[in-house]
């Protein structure tokens, strides 16, 4: 059965933004599938909102689109496409449910496009909870005791009939999403009615709870003869209850014997066929009873998933590539297997190693959030690790996951709480509890009493109490007196050089010169699929402390790339965009590219992105270990994020060149002391700040500042813990918890400039020249993070001589800081003068955004430079635009947008400030600005109204501006609610306002109103920062119930803006190779006119709009 | 490291020091890597690695410990047991012992903490190797020299060193055949090196096997009215065995015989075909094998050093071979590299399979080959029947 002939034309579909629940990995499938499906000659149409993205780059798709992935703009694009078939399954369940939508709506039908990989049928009996679980009944497959709820009633009944704790999951959610425990009557009742409400379809599973037992899942693969394979298993550390994403996981299972394990094999498989999955990869969990072994079917997931991702990195079976082959008619006979290159890839992988992944957290960023692992995905990333046993590999995950002190065991836990806490904590677990594991059996806990207290499987508590017996072994001795063999058994145990530092008392440093003094360096095996029984042609390693070593001489000079580690708020895919962008770039100038990164989810760590793939940490030991195995003729730090910066230092120190940028120019940059004397010395304006490490002193700086001041210790990162204060009592406040944060490290202090336009900057510096790639005029103002801001090309307000003032500056910074390569600035632009917040001599966050705007690949460029060549040639090549006004001329506006992970953290406030919470992006691009803007935010998930009610209550500064974009809504004949005072002001402007009751004052209030949906959109910006005020109320509330919420006034202007386009007459959606088009045709200047909008708002005296 | 220095060795002079496990001396045989990651207990058991000292390229072993259920045979088979960790604590409602109990109870020596993945790639380039494992001598000169005199693989007749001694019931190990799939047929089962698990698809397509020595005569067995013969695994070198070979042509034709790996390779022999000794072999559970008449795949498990050649045949492009005993279809293939999988004869009632249906460790895909032989038997019924009016 060869590839079929009857589709000519296929449309895959992304995942969109990156969200706790769906994040790289749907790149990386989707990367996968385009470029294997254009290798067989289909043409390739692609959606995704999402511009970070390797797949929406021009080069992977024949037409890409940066659209809404709702029903209505992805049918605006099957209408104009025409494909022949739609390929759903590799875009997590965002793909999945709106190719759903567009089939049950007929569409589809209505426009011959077929469904490949997973009919409407399959799709609908996997994620429809009951149908799944008849499914799996009829199959003779055992499933926990259930029923389905469609109301609140039907949950308590089911709660009585199956009897507490039941756990309840909702149809057609991902992550988890609104599921969780009830362990009584009132508990479900809230838990149901929330669940209820999140579910697409409004149903819901009420379960019994099996939170205790084991859980696995089995990745399948299926081909059109019915030929199924197992590609992986993995084992969850963590029991049932805990999500797996949020889960520390092990592959392949460790725990289950054979006899066992084939029967869950047979499951899963009758699983598949009974679900009705044609082709492709699935993936199917399971939950065992550890004391009878009973196997029960949690659920399948008819689609390429996470987990598939992490069974691809672990086993160097490509899933999402095959699945893409075997949708286009392809049997698993006729695929070969890349890494063998001889065998087929109708085989079960065989793993001669163990693979460990942890999932990250950012609790910090959400101190009003449980930090307890449940049903329902916390987590923002993962990171994985490869070694030939479960400690070393679990030791590797430590140093992967690049969390301070997470590395030392149980250090990473200051105090040693008592028994009946540590019960409790081991019981209800965070992200600490493996620690937490180690300190139980440090205290001299059985093996058995931690693993009864803990539920994890007591063959994994005893492998940690291994590693405990280790450290103890060697706790307190001197580094001088552990020989070869001692340290060699502490690195096979897993320990990091820093815990066998704290053990020692001795410097990281010096225990890494007296373990290679005394040879005991890693040796790196080969991720083969087959355990060594056929030669692997792919260089895709892993370090381990063994004999022999498997890296083979390489022909080209070789440039490491340092990846960015695991996803963290903060640092996402947009870095390993920059990565994947530099490795082709590398091969391109003739260098062999050598990538290490740790991030399973990502393009950059496909085995065939880069020449020679490490999985490795990005900790100092295994990045050097890496460059004395390679000799690299260089490494480049500039594309990873923070992470890699950290690093750069002890590289060069160690004799491997840092490329481009050098360590002390980015110290030059990342210290804000001698950045401030840059500054200064070139005389570019900066808000004006001092540091403080006492109260008093903060107060002092403060008062010779003045108030408002924006605070943050002096390590941050991300926004870390900063915050802008308003008088002495708030600054002590910070002082306090910042001085926690971090101690013996100063607090920086500097003036906030209030209402100023924040601006940022992405150039290319070669040494000489400098290539402005675009200036981002910020929507919201400088104080909310530039993270979760939203942000537009071309710029809207700035003037010319604004812009050629920024440039200016980026220029002369640039060549000061002595940039070579990427260069990110960040400035305020307030009365007329332009101040510099920050510089980041780095790939940024928005350096994907500008490049698919541009349409000019500024990591790739700035790649080219790294590795020796120069602007002017690449301009001369046509690479660069010769106009250096490029990104002011462009014919089509272009919008990013924040995505934030309010729905997962119920109870946090909502208003955006300086610490970045987003975690993902989305791109809104049209030649009609108001529709580009419009675009973004549906993009981002606030579904704009055309019409119905909207609620205003706005902080008493914002009370005059409010009054056009108010009396503008009503005109369009909005209802317009609100809250007394800013009734008031709004009656006295003539517009019609009827008035509701601040939560404050009682029933029937705004926050009831907003729960029983009749809002449709809250405008609210914050009365200032009291925690528990009626706006925090409001918005919460809104987070609650999903009803668009703008908090501040640019953004109220710009939702209108939107509001007015979505009522016009729709545009037509163009793709980005269309755009670029375009503007390399006929370049002509667009410009948005909400902010004029906002002038007039200011100019209106309270009359006119009844 | 746990317990005391050990030495591993190659012929090819490759040395190991790691730490043994289990009993405590000296072991020698040929050098084997398996690439299953579960079943060790099975392996350990199966008595086709007489005589072998067998790898595993999983790092952990033991994890799940051993019961009384999933043993293929009465005793631990291997010569000796070389991993990179075997787990101190076994984790399983069903664990019984540990690895390294079970091992030293058996007499068995191990080694554990070397590189398994560096011995598997010497394998697997230099094919398999005598070797030895030591906890007495750690000279490796000396071992080496002594690895060197020990006997190899080819040319040796193990299957009657394992096989039963006398006949006696499979009902007695595995209780008796279903009786819901109609007749229960009785077999005569050559014990060439039997596993268990055979016995127990037997019985559950009902099928009642009476295990016969693996050098009892054709006539023995033809005479005693059997509905058909079983041919199971077994270790050592097919044309070494050539008691078997002798017993398999005189039955060809007179009763319907299924074969399993050693047997598959008797059937081979028994049908003038040619048997090698391969580089490295195939031991795993991940073997893909073509059916022909379908093309549809299974994962197979595989437990094997020798194999029948398939161009000892001429063969006509359907894959049809002329043999003394008629028409011969070449049935199953392997997908990785080609080798002949499968014998299905035309012209007298007999298949054979170079892989394990039966698996323990290894998936169930195979399984259907225990209902063909069933079918095979009610047919050659039929015929007789029809015969007889
Ligand atoms: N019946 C149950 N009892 C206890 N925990 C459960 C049960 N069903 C699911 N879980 C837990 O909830 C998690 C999420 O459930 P799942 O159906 O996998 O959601 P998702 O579709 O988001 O993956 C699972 O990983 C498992 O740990
Ligand atoms: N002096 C200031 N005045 C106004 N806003 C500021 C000032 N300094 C920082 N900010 C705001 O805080 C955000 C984060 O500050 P930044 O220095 O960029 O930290 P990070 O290194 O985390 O990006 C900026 O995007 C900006 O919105
Ligand atoms: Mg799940
Ligand atoms: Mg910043």
């Amino acid at each position: 059965m060869p590839r079929r002939t009857d589709i000519h034309r296929i449309m895959v579909i992304g995942s969109g933004p990156i969200v706790i629940g769906q994040a790289c990995e749907f790149d990386y499938s989707g990367t996968q599938a385009c470029k294997v499906l254009r290798a067989e000659g289909f043409d390739v149409a692609l959606v995704n909102s999402n511009p970070a993205t390797i797949m929406t780059d021009p080069g992977f798709a024949d037409r890409t689109y940066i659209e809404p992935l709702t029903p209505a703009s992805v049918l605006a694009i099957l209408e104009r496409e025409r494909p022949d078939a739609v390929l759903p399954t590799l875009g997590g369940q965002t793909a999945l449910n709106v190719s759903v939508a567009l089939a049950e709506s007929g569409d589809l039908d209505r426009l011959g496009i077929r469904l490949i990989g997973a009919t409407l049928e399959a799709i609908r009996k996997a994620e429809d909870r009951s149908g799944f679980q008849r499914a799996m009944v009829d199959a003779g497959l055992e499933v926990p005791r259930s029923g389905i709820a469609t109301t609140v009633d039907q949950a308590l009944r089911l709660g009585e009939e199956i009897g507490y704790p039941v756990i309840v999951r909702p149809s057609f959610t991902l992550g988890g999403g609104g599921s969780g425990f009830a362990s009584s009557r009132d508990e479900l009742e809230t838990l149901a009615a929330r669940s209820l409400e999140i579910s697409p379809a409004t149903e819901i599973l009420v379960e019994e709870s099996i939170a205790g037992w084991k859980e696995f899942e089995l990745e399948v693969m299926r081909d059109g003869a019915d030929n199924a394979v197992i590609v992986c298993s993995i084992e969850n550390v963590d029991p049932m209850g805990v999500h797996t994403g949020d889960s520390i996981t092990v592959a392949p299972q460790q725990t289950l014997s054979d006899r066992e394990y084939q029967v869950m094999r047979d499951a899963a498989i009758a699983c598949v066929r009974a679900i009705g999955v044609e082709t492709g990869g699935s993936n199917v969990q399971f939950a065992v009873d550890p004391r009878t072994g009973r196997q029960v079917v949690i659920e399948m997931n008819p689609r390429v998933s996470r987990s598939s991702a992490l069974a691809s990195k672990a086993t160097g079976f490509p899933i999402a590539k095959i699945a893409a082959l075997l949708a286009a008619g392809y049997r698993l006979d006729e695929v070969t297997n890349d890494i063998t290159g001889e065998t087929p890839a109708a085989f079960e992988p065989t793993l001669d190693y163990v693979v460990v992944k942890i999932p990250r957290f950012a609790f910090e960023k959400f101190p009003e959030a449980s930090p307890v692992l449940s049903s329902t995905m916390k987590s923002v990333g993962e990171t994985m690790a490869i070694g030939r046993t479960f400690k070393e590999a679990l030791g590797k995950a430590w140093r992967g996951i690049e969390k301070s002190g997470f590395d030392l065991g149980s250090a990473a836990v200051d105090e040693r709480p008592a028994r009946e806490e540590l019960l409790a904590s081991l019981r209800d677990g965070t992200e600490h509890r493996l620690h937490l594991v180690e300190a139980a059996l440090e205290a001299g806990w059985s093996v058995d009493e931690v693993a009864a207290a803990s539920a994890i499987d007591p063959w994994f508590v005893d492998q940690i109490a291994e590693v405990v017996e280790g450290a103890t072994s060697i706790d307190g001795r001197a580094l001088h007196t552990l020989g070869a063999t001692e340290l060699r058994e502490a690195k096979r145990l897993g320990m990091s050089d820093p815990r066998i530092a704290m053990l020692t008392g001795a410097t990281d440093a010096a225990v890494r010169r007296h373990r290679e003094a005394l040879g005991v360096t890693p040796v790196f095996k080969t991720v083969d699929t087959c355990g060594g029984e056929f030669p692997a042609t792919t260089p895709y390693h892993y370090s381990a402390y063994e004999d022999e070593s498997e890296v083979r001489p390489a022909d080209r000079p070789r440039i490491v790339i340092l990846g960015a580690g695991p996803n963290r708020i903060g640092q996402g895919i947009e870095f390993d965009y920059a990565c994947v962008h530099a490795a082709f770039a590398l091969e391109e100038a003739g260098f062999e590219s050598v990538m290490i990164n740790s991030n399973p989810e990502t393009v950059s760590t496909d085995y065939d992105t880069s020449s020679r793939l490490y999985f490795e940490p990005l900790s100092a030991e295994d990045v050097l270990a890496v460059c004395r195995a390679e000799r690299p003729a260089g490494v480049i730090a500039q594309f990873g994020g923070q992470t890699p910066l950290r690093l750069a230092r002890v590289l060069q120190d160690e004799g491997f060149p840092i490329l481009g940028t050098s360590p002390d120019a980015i110290d030059l940059a990342e210290d804000r002391g001698k950045f401030a004397e840059v500054l200064a010395e070139l005389g570019i304006p900066a808000p004006p700040h001092g540091e403080a490490r006492t109260i008093a002193e903060a107060r002092q700086v403060a008062s010779s500042i003045g108030y408002p001041v924006v605070v943050r210790p002096s390590y941050v990162l991300g926004g870390r813990a900063m915050e802008i204060v308003y008088d002495d009592d708030e600054l002590e406040l910070f002082v306090r918890t910042a001085a926690e944060a971090s101690p013996d490290h100063p607090v920086l202090i500097d003036r906030f400039l209030e209402g100023a336009i924040e601006v940022d900057v992405d150039a290319v510096c070669d040494g000489t020249d400098v290539f402005i790639g675009a200036i981002m005029e910020h929507i919201e103002e400088a104080g909310v993070h530039s993270g979760d801001s939203s942000c537009q090309i071309p710029p809207a307000t700035l003037s010319d001589d604004e812009l050629d003032t920024i440039e200016h500056i980026t220029r002369r910074l640039a060549r000061r800081l002595g940039v070579v390569g990427l260069l990110n600035l960040q400035l305020a632009v307030k009365d007329e003068r332009i101040w510099v917040l920050e510089a980041n001599p780095r790939a940024s966050r928005t350096v994907p955004f500008v490049s698919k705007v541009v349409g000019v690949a500024l990591a790739r460029v700035a790649t080219l430079v790294v590795a020796g060549r120069t602007l002017a040639d690449l301009e001369l090549e046509g690479v660069l635009p010769g106009d250096p006004h490029h990104y002011r001329r462009l014919p089509a506006t272009s919008v990013k947008a924040a995505v934030l992970p309010f729905d997962r953290f119920p109870g946090v406030d909502t208003i955006l400030g300086p610490e970045m919470r987003s975690t993902g992006e989305v791109m809104g691009i049209d030649v009609d600005p108001g529709m580009a803007l419009a675009k973004a935010m549906v993009a981002a998930g606030h579904a704009l109204p055309t019409r119905g009610t909207v609620f205003v209550s706005v902080a008493n500064r914002d009370k005059r501006a409010i009054v056009f974009p108010a009396g503008r809504l009503a005109a369009m004949g909005f209802r317009v609610l609100a809250t007394s005072g800013t009734a008031g002001v709004l009656e006295r402007a003539g517009i019609r306002v009827e008035r509701v009751a601040k939560v404050s004052e009682g029933p029937h209030n705004v926050a009831e109103l907003i729960r029983d949906g009749a809002i449709d959109l809250v405008i609210n910006t914050p009365f200032g920062r009291s925690p528990r005020s009626d706006g925090w109320r409001i918005r919460t509330a809104s987070a609650a119930a999903g009803v668009p919420c703008v908090t501040t006034l640019p953004g109220v202007f710009a939702a209108l803006r939107g509001i007015e386009a979505l009522r016009g007459a729709p545009t037509e959606p163009r793709s980005l190779q269309e755009h670029h088009d375009v503007a390399r045709a006929e370049p002509r200047q667009a410009r948005l006119t909400f902010a004029e909008a906002a002038a007039v708002a200011d100019a209106t005296s309270a009359d006119g709009w009844s | 490291m746990r317990g005391r220095a050990a030495l591993l060795v190659l012929e090819d002079g490759s040395t190991f020091r790691g730490s043994g496990f289990g009993a405590d001396g000296e072991t020698f045989g040929e050098a084997v890597f398996n690439t299953g990651m579960a079943g060790y207990q099975e392996v350990l058991t199966d008595p086709s690695y007489a005589g072998q000292i067998v790898t595993m390229t999983y790092p952990h072993q033991g994890n799940y410990g051993l019961n009384d259920e999933d043993p293929e045979s009465f005793r631990i088979q291997v010569a000796g047991f070389a991993v990179r960790e075997a787990s101190r604590r076994p984790s399983s409602w069903r664990s019984g012992t540990s690895v390294r109990d079970a091992l030293a109870a058996a007499g068995i020596v191990g080694i554990e903490g070397i590189d398994t993945r560096r011995l598997t790639l010497r394998l697997r380039t230099h094919g398999a190797m005598r070797a030895a494992i030591s906890t007495d001598d750690l000279d490796e000169a000396s071992l080496i020299a002594r690895v060197r005199e020990s006997a190899g693989m080819e040319g040796a007749d193990l299957a009657r060193t394992v096989s039963a001694p006398r006949p006696y019931e499979a009902a007695s190990l595995v209780g008796p055949a279903a009786t819901d799939r109609g007749k229960v047929f009785r077999v005569a089962a050559y014990d060439f090196g039997l596993k268990r698990n055979i016995l127990r698809l037997l019985a559950a397509s009902g099928i009642e096997a009476i295990v016969v020595p693996a050098e009892t005569p054709a006539d023995e067995v033809a005479g005693a009215g059997y509905d058909g013969v079983f041919l199971s695994n077994g270790p050592g070198d097919p044309s070494a065995t050539r008691y078997g070979v002798a017993a398999v042509r005189d039955l060809l034709g007179r009763v319907p015989v299924f074969g399993i790996c050693l047997g598959h390779q008797l059937l081979g022999l028994a049908l003038d075909g040619r048997s090698y000794k391969m580089k490295f072999g195939h031991r795993g559970v991940n073997q893909p094998v073509e059916r022909r008449r379908t093309g549809a795949v299974e994962i197979t498990s595989h437990n094997h050093g020798f194999a029948i050649d398939a161009g000892a045949w001429e063969t006509d492009d359907d894959g049809i071979v002329r043999t003394p005993h008629g028409r011969v279809e070449l049935s199953h293939r392997n997908l990785n590299d080609g080798t002949l999988e499968g014998l299905r004869c035309l012209d007298v009632p007999a298949f054979s399979v170079q892989y394990h249906p039966e698996a323990a460790p290894g998936p169930h895909d195979s399984r259907y080959l225990f209902d063909e032989f069933r079918s095979l038997m009610a047919e050659r019924e039929r015929e007789r029947a029809e015969e007889a009016v």
